[in-house]
């Protein structure tokens, strides 16, 4: 059979299949990406680019909007004030200008990193419980940091900058606890049952909700009301440094998890197939479980808990963009930031000047999804 | 009986024991599942792995891909012992095709194939993930979906398929490892008998132009006595006998393994053995 197409020798179609013959790799490739049947690099920046500029769009509006508009010149201004000067230091602009630049924008970024962590944990758990319903919330991996941070708080760690990284560290531990008790919990003859995992879940965020109620109790009034809005789930206008520090713990474990996105590919397709795919599972799964418990502990040491973002949000992208994780993490990532800055914005101007807590609309928003995906797509979900 | 093993069978397994871990039952010195069981599959040749239920046959299977520890006993591929292989390195020798098919989430029929290539793919920190498939990777699928006759649904979602496509899937994705060892678990179980057939005829084929050694679970011996060149009669975790399908398919082995009797006569087309059951009145 003549083949002028640099094809291998053992790649040669022997008669029965004349068809392959004519095929090269371009050819394959141009027809897969046309049909959409595999991910592309092209569709894969189109995508990316389009989230990006999307994601810059909503920073950009979710900063102006609030108890004192800030008008796009202004943020303009204080931006390039910033880029210029390289210094924080406002007091040469405008009040509006100064908002911006030290309460929303941090605010706003903050909200977009604790999105974005908390949608690539949720992404993370459902490839390695191999379950669409794993979500931190759901499994009590944020209860268990959030127990954590609240020790920390308790015994007084992180009150001071110097100690802030202390903060996630508590959190971190608490998280991966979690973790690790719900994995033998739900645990069965080897395999992870949507039911008993989910049944694992509410009974610890039920002992751990009731101790993190106990440190509230015991902890003097004026401290304990903040704890309490903290656990809701809030963001508040954090310092610099604070975001310097979450943006390190979220922007690492992402870069991780994107480079293992094809592990996480494979692991969907069941754990004896993935170990005949060549993965060691059992040491993927432990890295896998101490980086998502490492950047829960971190977002939720400054934010509490946020119901339902981990769940919610790669859910519905992965409808739209399909399952390749090396595309569905960093747009879960991006959309699960963007979603949680417009969250938060509803959050802080619906009842203006109150404020609500924006655990509360991200849980009202997710929830309802949680029960429709439990009640009528159980067929998908085992 | 440990046979002598040759350098060049595909896959040898010596003085093989393994036993789960008695976690339910709870009874100390449980028997074991698989019991000083020695064999080996010579390169090209497609052996069966036959026997009545509970014999063993899954655990032999999962124990050759690596799945499973052998408590004792050694398990070599091309000479080479599987404990001292890394995932991928075996991965690239030995492909496994399980019986049940399981995919949490929804992917197309080609990314499910290309997953094939993973233990052929490197990946750098450089690409963000977004490692695109080499040309290699990318003729090797198609050329697997081609051979499976899966190519037509190359974009359709695998949740979406019907048993038969989903097992000639799986197979796709097993041949993209380019591996020389094929095993193979029940892959008729839910099959009917046209796709039976079909499948059949695709893995003798495979068998033939890629010069694979197969290695097939099956409990329906007369797919064995039809697909297989040598099979392996296992009883309570041991070897009965081995030998090929004429030489162990017969009414007394069968007799001694199963504890009932049946009818062997010859295939009208093929004259391998055929079993049958005996007329269910004479029986009364």
């Amino acid at each position: 059979m003549a083949n002028s197409h640099a094809t291998p020798s053992h790649l040669q179609a022997p008669g029965g299949a004349m068809s392959v013959s004519g095929q090269t790799a371009q050819t394959v490739q141009a027809d897969w990406h046309r049909t959409g049947a595999m991910l592309t690099r092209r569709r894969w920046s189109l995508v990316l680019t389009g989230l990006l500029l999307a994601s810059a769009a909503v920073i950009l509006l979710s900063s102006q909007v609030g108890a004192v508009s800030v008008s796009l010149a202004d943020a303009f201004a204080a931006l390039g004030h910033l880029l210029t000067t390289g210094s924080l230091d406002a007091s040469s602009l405008e009040t509006s200008s100064v908002i911006f630049l030290h309460v929303r924008l941090p605010r706003v970024l903050m909200g977009f990193l604790v999105g974005s962590a908390l949608a690539a944990v949720g992404v993370t758990l459902q490839a390695l419980l191999r379950n669409p319903l794993a979500d931190p919330y759901v499994l009590g991996v944020s209860s268990g940091a959030a127990l954590g941070a609240a020790i920390a708080m308790l015994l007084g760690i992180g009150a001071t900058v110097l100690l802030l990284p202390l903060l996630p560290l508590f959190g971190f531990i608490g998280g991966l606890c979690a973790l690790a008790l719900i994995y033998r919990l739900a645990q069965s003859q080897g395999r992870l049952p949507i039911h008993s995992l989910l049944l694992a879940g509410v009974i610890l965020n039920a002992i751990l909700t009731a101790l993190i109620m106990f440190i509230t109790s015991i902890m003097e009034p004026n401290r304990s009301a903040g704890l309490i809005a903290w656990l809701m789930g809030s963001l508040m206008a954090p310092g610099y440094p604070t975001l310097g520090v979450i943006a390190i713990y979220v922007l690492f474990v992402s870069a991780v998890l994107i480079h293992k996105a094809q592990v996480l590919n494979v692991l969907t397709q069941g754990e004896e197939t993935a170990r005949s795919l060549g993965i060691d599972t059992e040491r993927v799964k432990k890295q896998l479980y101490v980086l998502t418990a490492l950047i829960t502990g971190a977002v939720v040491s400054v934010s509490g808990m946020m119901g339902f973002v981990g769940m919610v949000v790669p859910h519905a992208v992965r409808m739209m963009i399909g399952s390749d994780h090396r595309l569905l993490l960093p747009a879960s990532a991006l959309v699960g930031g963007m979603f949680l800055v417009v969250s938060d914005t509803i959050a802080r101007t619906m009842f203006a000047p109150a404020e609500i807590p924006v655990g509360i609309v991200t849980a009202l928003a997710g929830g309802p999804f949680f029960l429709y995906l439990l009640l009528w797509r159980k067929d998908r979900m085992i | 009986m440990p046979q002598p093993c040759s350098i060049r069978s595909a896959i040898a397994v010596e003085g093989v024991s393994f036993r789960y871990r008695s976690d339910q039952s709870g009874q100390s010195g449980r028997a074991w599942t698989v019991d000083a069981v020695s064999f080996a599959a010579e390169p090209g040749e497609i052996l069966g792995i036959v026997g009545p239920n509970g014999s063993g046959k899954s655990s032999l299977l999962k124990l050759l891909a690596g799945l499973l520890r052998p408590a004792l006993g050694a398990i070599q591929v091309a000479g080479q012992s599987i404990d001292r292989l890394e995932p991928r390195a075996l991965a690239k020798m030995v492909a496994v095709v399980p019986q049940e098919f399981t995919q949490a989430f929804p992917f197309t029929v080609a990314e499910t194939v290309l997953m094939g290539r993973f233990p052929r793919r490197r990946q750098g920190w450089w690409n963000l993930g977004m490692g695109d498939e080499s040309a290699d990777d990318l003729l090797v699928a198609h050329r697997a979906m081609v051979d499976t006759d899966v190519v037509a649904f190359a974009d359709r979602l695998v949740t979406d398929l019907s048993g038969g496509e989903r097992q000639r899937v799986m197979l796709a994705r097993a041949l993209a490892q380019e591996s020389t060892v094929l095993l193979l678990d029940e892959p008729m179980a839910f099959l009917d008998i046209n796709h039976q057939i079909d499948l059949c005829g695709l893995i003798r084929r495979l068998n033939r132009e890629r010069a694979l050694t197969v290695v097939i679970v099956s409990h329906d011996l007369n797919v064995a006595s039809q697909l297989c060149d040598r099979l392996v009669m296992l009883k309570e975790g041991q070897v009965f006998q081995v030998g090929t399908p004429a030489e162990t398919i017969r009414e007394e082995v069968l007799q001694m393994v199963y504890g009932c009797e049946v009818v062997v006569d010859a295939h009208p087309h093929s004259g391998l053995p055929r079993v049958t059951m005996p007329s269910v009145s004479s029986r009364v």
